[in-house]
C-alpha cells in the first residue's frame, strides 16, 4: 500500500484527474471574459463612447481578425455583426453575460460532478484496501489492536480523504488558475493597481500558511486522542460486568471524562487560534480594496483611468481573495488529510501480513483425502522469541484419532493453533495427504481443516446460518437476477472494477453444499438436523423452535400439521388419567388457567395496544368493560387483590425475591397502594380518580384463577367476561384489527408460539406431573405427525444474539463444534471445545463426534485425560516438547509424561 | 378469600406453627396446591430435592429400593410434611413417595421454604427439634438392630 496519500492519488485516479483539466481550462477561459465583458458593459453601452449620437448604432457580435504581413496583411471579416442602437445594445451584452454565467456555471457544475465521483471511487478503493488488510492480519496482531478502533479508522477518520482526493489536483489548478486569471486581468488594466493586488496576496500566501501550523500539529492529537476514545468506550462496554461487580463505574465516569477534557482542551485551541487566522486572513483581503478606492479614485480623478476599468478592477479582486484562501484551506486540509492517511495506513502495514495469495478465491482447490498427517520438527516461537513448542513430529494416517494432552504450558493448545494453520510455525513442516499445509492457501486449509476452540465465536446471526458459515467459501451458483436488477448489478460489477474491490457477489449462492456431503438446499436440511444431534443440540433447537411464532403464510405445510396435531392432542386428552391436564380453549367457556386478559381478549396481543400491561390504559378495552357493565366488578376485584397484595407482601424486606416471583405490586409501588386503599376504606370507590381506578383495574387482568386460588373470580364474574368477550370481538374498530389474534379452534395463530397453537389451551394448575406429560404428549403427537423435523427447522432460524448471547455457552460450542462438523473437513481439530459442558455431555458429544468421524482424522486437545483412552492415539506434550506417543493403555503403564499428567488430575 | 384451607394446612405444620400469620398466608398463596392420583410418584429415590410437600388429602407410601424391591417404610397422613430435611442437604432423594390413595398435597419450594425459615428464627428451632427427634429415633433403631444382630 502506497504511504504517501498523492502516491495513492496519483497511482489510482491519474486518468480521471487529467480528464478534468480541459474542463477547467474551458471554465477560466469563460471566467476571463465574465470579468472582461462588464468593462464593456459600462464603457460602450452605458456611457455610449462608440455612440456618436442618438440615432448610431454599432455592430454586435462582429467578428474580424487581422492577416498576418507574411500572407498579404488586411483583415478578414467573417461576420459583420448586428447593427444596434444604444438600449438594445445594452441588453445584448448583458444577455450576453449572464450566458457566460450560465455557462461557467454548468461547467463547475460538470466539474464538480466528476470530482465527487473520482473522491467516492477512491474512498471506496481505500477502506477496501483497509478492510482486505484486516482480513490478512496474523491472529497475533487481533490481540494488540482493539477493534473498535479498527471500525473508527475506516469508517470515520478515512472520510475526508474521499472528499479531499476529488480536490487533490483540480482544485489548486481551478482555485489557482481563478486566481492567476483575476490578478492577470487586473495587471492588464493597470500595472499600479495589479501590484497592490499581488502583494496582498503574497503576504496572505506566506504568512498564512505559516501561523497554522500549529493547528495542524493539535489537529493530529486531536484524531488521536478521539480514537483513543473510541476504544475506551468499547472497553466500558466490554468490561460491562466488572465494572458492576467492583463498583467501578465512578472511576470509568472520572476515567472518561479526563479524555473529554483533553479533547475539550485541544478543541478550544484549535478554534482559538483558527478563528484568529480567519481575523487576520480577513483584514488583509479587505486591505487591497482600501488602496483601489484611493490609488485607483486618485488616478480616475487625474484622468489617467476610466471609471468601467476602476469597476472591473473591483470586481475581479472581489472574486481575487476566495480563491485565495480557499487556496490556502485547501493546502491546509491538504496536509491534514496527508497525515490522517499516513496515520491510518501505518496501523494496517507490517511485514507480518498474510500474502494475497494465500487468500486468493479459488473455485476448486484439491484437497487431501488419504495418506497421512505428517508433522515434522514442528517449532513455534513466541514474541519474546521464547520456544512455545519445540520440535514436534509425529505421523499418522489421515484415519486416525488421536488425542493430543498435556498441562497448562505445555504448548498443546499453540500446537493445535499451528497444525489448523492459524499460526504459522517459526520452523519445521505439516503435511496432510501429501499437501504442504504450511504454505497451502487458505482455500485449501480452510476447507481441508476445521478446527474449534475454546471459545468458538457465533455470529449475529440464525442458528442456521452459523451452521452453514463454513460451507461459504466461493460462490456456487450465481444470482439470479431481473432486468432492473441485473442492470444494478452490472453498474457495481463496473464500478467493483475500477475501485479494486471483489468482484465476487454477495447474493450469490455460497454454501457448498458438496463439502457438507448433499446435493442441495434440501437436502442439506437434513444433514443440519444430523448434526445437531450429534452435538447434542437438536432437542434445545426444538424447544426453540415449539416456542416461536410463525408467519402461517411462509409455512403452510406446518400450518397444516399443527392444526391435525391441535385435533389428535385432543382426542389423546380425552383419555383416561389425561382429560384433567389441558383445559383448552373455547369461545364459549371461561378459562379458569388462563388469565383474565387473555379470557377477555380471547386472542394473542398483536404489537403493544393489547400488551396485559397495556389494557386498562387501552381506550377501546375501557369502552367494552363500560358497555358491558364490567368495570364496577373488576374494579372492585382489583381493590380486594390489592388489599391482599398489601396484606401479603408488606412485611417483607425491599428487593426480597418474592416480589419478583409472586406480588402483583412491586416494593416501591405499595406506599401508593396503600394510600389508595386508606382513601377508599374512606370514601368508597367512587371517589377514586380516572389514574387510580387505572391501576387498580391494570391488577386483576394477570389473576389466573386455577393458580392464583384467591377466590375472587366467582361464576357471575366469569359470565360478565364472556359477554364482554362476545362484546369485544364484534366491536372491534377496523384500525385496532390487527392488534389482535383470536383463538380460533379452525385457524392456526400466527401471533401464538407453536406450542400454544397446538395446545390450544392452557396446562392446568393444581395436577401433579401435567406440564411433564403434556410436554411428552407434545412430542409423540409431533413425532407422528411429522411435525418435528419442522419444528427443528424453525427453531434454526431462531436468531442467536450478538456473539450467541442468547444461547448458553455450552450451546455456543455446541453450535461451533456442529459448524465444524458440517464442512467435513479433511482433519477436525479441536481444543478444548466442550470445556462448558457438564462431564456427562461431554462424554456423549465426543463418543457421538468420534462416531461421526469414524475413519477420518480428528485431532483433540483434552482437557481431561482421562478421555484420551478412546482415541487411537496420544500425544503426550509436556514443557512445549512432545513427551511421548502412542496407545492410552500402553502409555498409562510407562509412568512417564501421561502418568504424571493422570496422576496430577 | 379462598386459600382458608392451604392457610389451615401450614398452621397445623409445627415448623410453621409459630411464624407470623401473615408470613403463614403468604406461604399458603406462593406454594402450589397438586393432586395426585392414587399410585402416582411423587419423587424417586435419587431425585434432586427441589421440593417439600405437606400432606391435605389423602396418604402416601414412603419406600426405600432394596435388593427385593421397594420397602415400605412409612405411610404419612394429613398434615405431614414430606422432604423438608432433604431440601436443605445437597443429596439426592433417599427414598421414594407414592401417592397411596387419592392424594392432594400443597407443595413449596425450595427457594420458599429456605428464605420462610432464613427469616424466623421460630421456625429454625422447630426444624431443629424435628431433626433431633428424628436423631435419636433413628440412634435408638440402630441400637436396637445391633442388639438384635448379636
Amino acid at each position: 500500500m502506497e504511504r504517501s496519500l498523492y502516491r495513492f492519488i496519483l497511482r489510482y485516479s491519474r486518468s480521471e484527474q487529467l480528464a478534468i483539466v480541459p474542463l477547467v481550462v474551458a471554465s477560466m477561459l469563460l471566467y476571463f471574459a465574465t470579468l472582461d465583458l462588464p468593462k464593456t458593459i459600462i464603457n460602450e453601452a452605458i456611457q455610449g463612447r462608440r455612440f456618436s449620437g442618438p440615432e448610431a448604432t454599432v455592430p454586435f457580435l462582429a467578428l474580424s481578425f487581422d492577416l498576418p504581413a507574411f500572407l498579404g496583411g488586411g483583415t478578414v471579416r467573417v461576420f459583420d455583426g448586428v447593427p444596434l442602437a444604444q438600449v438594445p445594445y445594452l441588453v445584448a451584452l448583458t444577455l450576453a453575460f449572464l450566458a457566460l454565467i450560465v455557462a461557467g456555471g454548468f461547467l463547475k457544475y460538470q466539474i464538480n460532478t466528476l470530482k465527487g465521483w473520482m473522491g467516492e471511487r477512491m474512498l471506496r478503493r481505500l477502506r477496501y484496501a483497509l478492510i482486505d488488510r484486516i482480513l490478512r492480519f496474523p491472529l497475533a496482531r487481533f490481540r494488540r489492536v482493539k477493534s473498535a478502533e479498527l471500525a473508527s479508522m475506516i469508517k470515520d477518520e478515512v472520510e475526508p480523504l474521499g472528499g479531499f482526493i476529488g480536490e487533490a489536483l483540480v482544485t489548486p489548478l481551478f482555485l489557482g488558475g481563478q486566481a492567476l486569471t483575476a490578478l492577470f486581468f487586473i495587471m492588464v488594466q493597470h500595472l499600479y493597481l495589479g501590484s497592490i493586488a499581488l502583494a496582498v496576496v503574497l503576504v496572505q500566501a506566506f504568512v498564512i500558511p505559516r501561523l497554522r501550523r500549529r493547528i495542524l500539529a493539535l489537529s493530529k492529537e486531536r484524531q488521536l486522542t478521539a480514537r483513543a476514545l473510541a476504544g475506551r468506550i468499547a472497553e466500558v462496554a466490554d468490561g460491562a460486568v466488572e465494572i458492576h461487580a467492583n463498583d467501578t463505574s465512578n472511576y470509568e465516569r472520572a476515567e472518561l471524562s479526563a479524555r473529554l477534557a483533553r479533547i475539550f482542551r485541544i478543541r478550544f485551541e484549535i478554534y482559538q487560534r483558527k478563528f484568529m487566522v480567519k481575523f487576520l486572513n480577513n483584514f488583509l483581503s479587505q486591505l487591497a480594496p482600501f488602496f483601489f478606492y484611493l490609488v485607483g479614485g486618485y488616478l480616475v480623478i487625474v484622468g489617467r483611468l476610466d471609471i468601467g476599468t476602476l469597476v472591473a478592477v473591483i470586481a475581479a479582486y472581489k472574486d481575487l481573495p476566495s480563491p485565495v484562501k480557499e487556496l490556502i484551506d485547501w493546502d491546509q486540509q491538504r496536509l491534514d488529510v496527508q497525515l490522517k492517511y499516513t496515520q491510518v495506513v501505518e496501523q494496517f502495514m507490517g511485514e507480518d501480513l498474510m500474502p494475497k495469495e494465500l487468500q486468493k478465491p479459488i473455485a476448486a482447490p484439491p484437497l487431501p483425502e488419504s495418506g497421512s498427517i505428517r508433522v515434522a520438527n514442528l517449532t513455534l516461537a513466541g514474541e519474546a522469541g521464547v520456544k512455545i513448542f519445540e520440535n514436534v513430529s509425529f505421523e499418522g494416517g489421515v484415519e486416525q484419532h488421536v488425542a493430543i494432552v498435556g498441562g497448562q504450558g505445555s504448548g498443546a493448545s499453540e500446537l493445535a493453533l499451528a497444525l489448523a494453520r492459524l499460526v504459522p510455525p517459526t520452523a519445521g513442516s505439516i503435511e496432510i495427504g501429501g499437501i504442504d499445509i504450511v504454505k497451502a492457501p487458505e482455500a485449501v486449509t480452510g476447507r481441508a481443516l476445521g478446527y474449534v476452540g475454546p471459545s468458538a465465536y457465533l455470529f449475529p446471526t440464525t442458528v442456521r446460518e452459523n451452521l452453514v458459515y463454513g460451507l461459504k467459501h466461493h460462490p456456487v451458483r450465481e444470482a439470479v437476477y431481473d432486468a432492473e436488477a441485473a442492470t444494478e448489478r452490472a453498474f457495481q460489477l463496473r464500478e467493483a472494477k475500477r475501485t479494486g474491490s471483489t468482484l465476487l457477489d454477495i447474493n450469490a449462492d455460497w454454501v457448498d453444499y458438496a463439502a457438507a456431503g448433499v446435493s442441495g438446499p434440501e437436502a442439506l436440511e437434513a444433514r443440519l438436523v444430523e448434526v445437531l444431534r450429534i452435538v447434542d443440540l437438536e432437542e434445545t433447537i426444538f424447544e426453540l423452535g415449539l416456542r416461536t411464532a410463525v408467519d402461517p403464510a411462509r409455512r403452510p405445510q406446518l400450518v397444516q400439521g399443527a392444526l391435525a396435531a391441535r385435533a389428535a392432542i385432543r382426542d389423546r386428552m380425552a383419555a383416561p388419567g389425561m382429560q384433567a391436564l389441558v383445559e383448552h380453549f373455547d369461545p364459549e367457556r371461561f378459562n379458569r388457567n388462563a388469565t383474565l386478559a387473555e379470557n377477555l381478549l380471547f386472542g394473542t396481543p398483536v404489537g403493544r395496544a393489547f400488551d396485559i400491561d397495556n389494557l386498562a390504559k387501552n381506550a377501546y378495552v375501557r369502552r367494552v368493560l363500560a358497555e358491558t357493565g364490567l368495570e364496577p366488578e373488576l374494579l372492585a376485584t382489583g381493590h380486594k387483590l390489592a388489599e391482599t397484595m398489601v396484606e401479603l407482601f408488606s412485611g417483607l424486606p425491599p428487593g426480597h425475591e418474592f416480589f419478583e416471583r409472586f406480588s402483583f405490586i412491586r416494593h416501591e409501588e405499595l406506599p401508593e397502594y396503600k394510600a389508595l386503599l386508606a382513601r377508599v376504606a374512606e370514601s368508597g370507590l367512587a371517589s377514586l380518580g380516572e389514574g387510580e381506578r387505572e391501576r387498580l383495574l391494570a391488577l386483576p387482568f394477570r389473576l389466573v384463577p386455577a393458580r392464583h386460588r384467591l377466590g375472587l373470580v366467582d361464576e357471575a364474574l366469569e359470565a360478565r367476561i364472556l359477554r364482554a368477550r362476545r362484546y369485544f370481538r364484534e366491536h372491534l374498530p377496523p384500525e385496532l384489527a390487527g392488534a389482535v389474534e383470536f383463538f380460533d379452534p379452525a385457524r392456526y395463530n400466527g401471533a401464538a408460539s407453536i406450542q400454544d397453537n397446538i395446545l390450544f389451551g392452557k396446562v392446568v394448575s393444581g395436577q401433579a406431573d401435567a406440564a411433564t406429560r403434556v410436554g411428552a404428549l407434545l412430542r409423540t403427537v409431533l413425532e407422528e405427525h411429522g411435525l418435528r423435523l419442522e419444528v427443528v427447522r424453525v427453531g434454526l432460524d431462531f436468531h442467536v444474539g450478538v456473539g450467541g448471547a442468547r444461547l448458553s455457552a455450552a450451546e455456543r460450542q455446541k453450535l461451533a463444534v456442529g459448524r465444524m462438523l458440517l464442512k467435513r473437513p479433511a482433519v477436525a481439530i479441536l481444543d478444548g471445545a466442550l470445556g462448558n459442558l457438564d462431564p456427562a455431555s461431554q462424554n456423549r458429544v465426543l463418543a457421538n463426534v468420534l462416531a461421526y468421524r469414524k475413519g477420518r482424522s480428528v485431532l483433540w486437545v483434552l482437557a481431561r485425560h482421562d478421555l484420551a483412552a478412546r482415541f487411537d492415539c496420544v500425544l503426550v506434550m509436556e514443557r512445549g516438547r512432545l513427551a511421548e506417543k502412542g496407545r492410552f493403555e500402553e502409555l498409562k503403564s510407562l509412568g512417564g509424561a501421561l502418568d504424571r499428567l493422570l496422576a496430577a488430575a | 378469600m379462598s386459600l382458608e384451607q392451604e392457610f389451615e394446612t401450614i398452621r397445623s405444620v409445627p415448623i410453621f406453627s409459630t411464624i407470623d400469620p401473615a408470613m403463614q398466608k403468604l406461604l399458603a398463596f406462593s406454594s402450589e396446591r397438586l393432586a395426585y392420583a392414587p399410585g402416582q410418584v411423587m419423587f424417586s429415590a435419587g431425585d434432586a430435592p427441589e421440593y417439600a410437600y405437606i400432606v391435605m388429602e389423602g396418604e402416601v407410601d414412603i419406600s426405600v429400593p432394596t435388593p427385593r424391591g421397594p420397602l415400605v417404610v412409612n405411610t404419612l397422613r394429613k398434615n405431614d410434611v414430606i422432604g423438608e430435611i432433604g431440601i436443605f442437604g445437597d443429596v439426592p432423594r433417599t427414598a421414594t413417595a407414592t401417592a397411596r390413595t387419592a392424594l392432594e398435597v400443597l407443595r413449596i419450594s425450595r427457594d420458599t421454604f429456605v428464605n420462610v425459615i432464613r427469616s424466623n428464627p421460630d421456625a429454625a428451632i422447630a426444624l431443629i427439634r424435628i431433626l433431633a427427634d428424628r436423631l435419636a429415633k433413628t440412634t435408638a433403631q440402630l441400637r436396637r438392630l445391633a442388639a438384635e444382630g448379636r
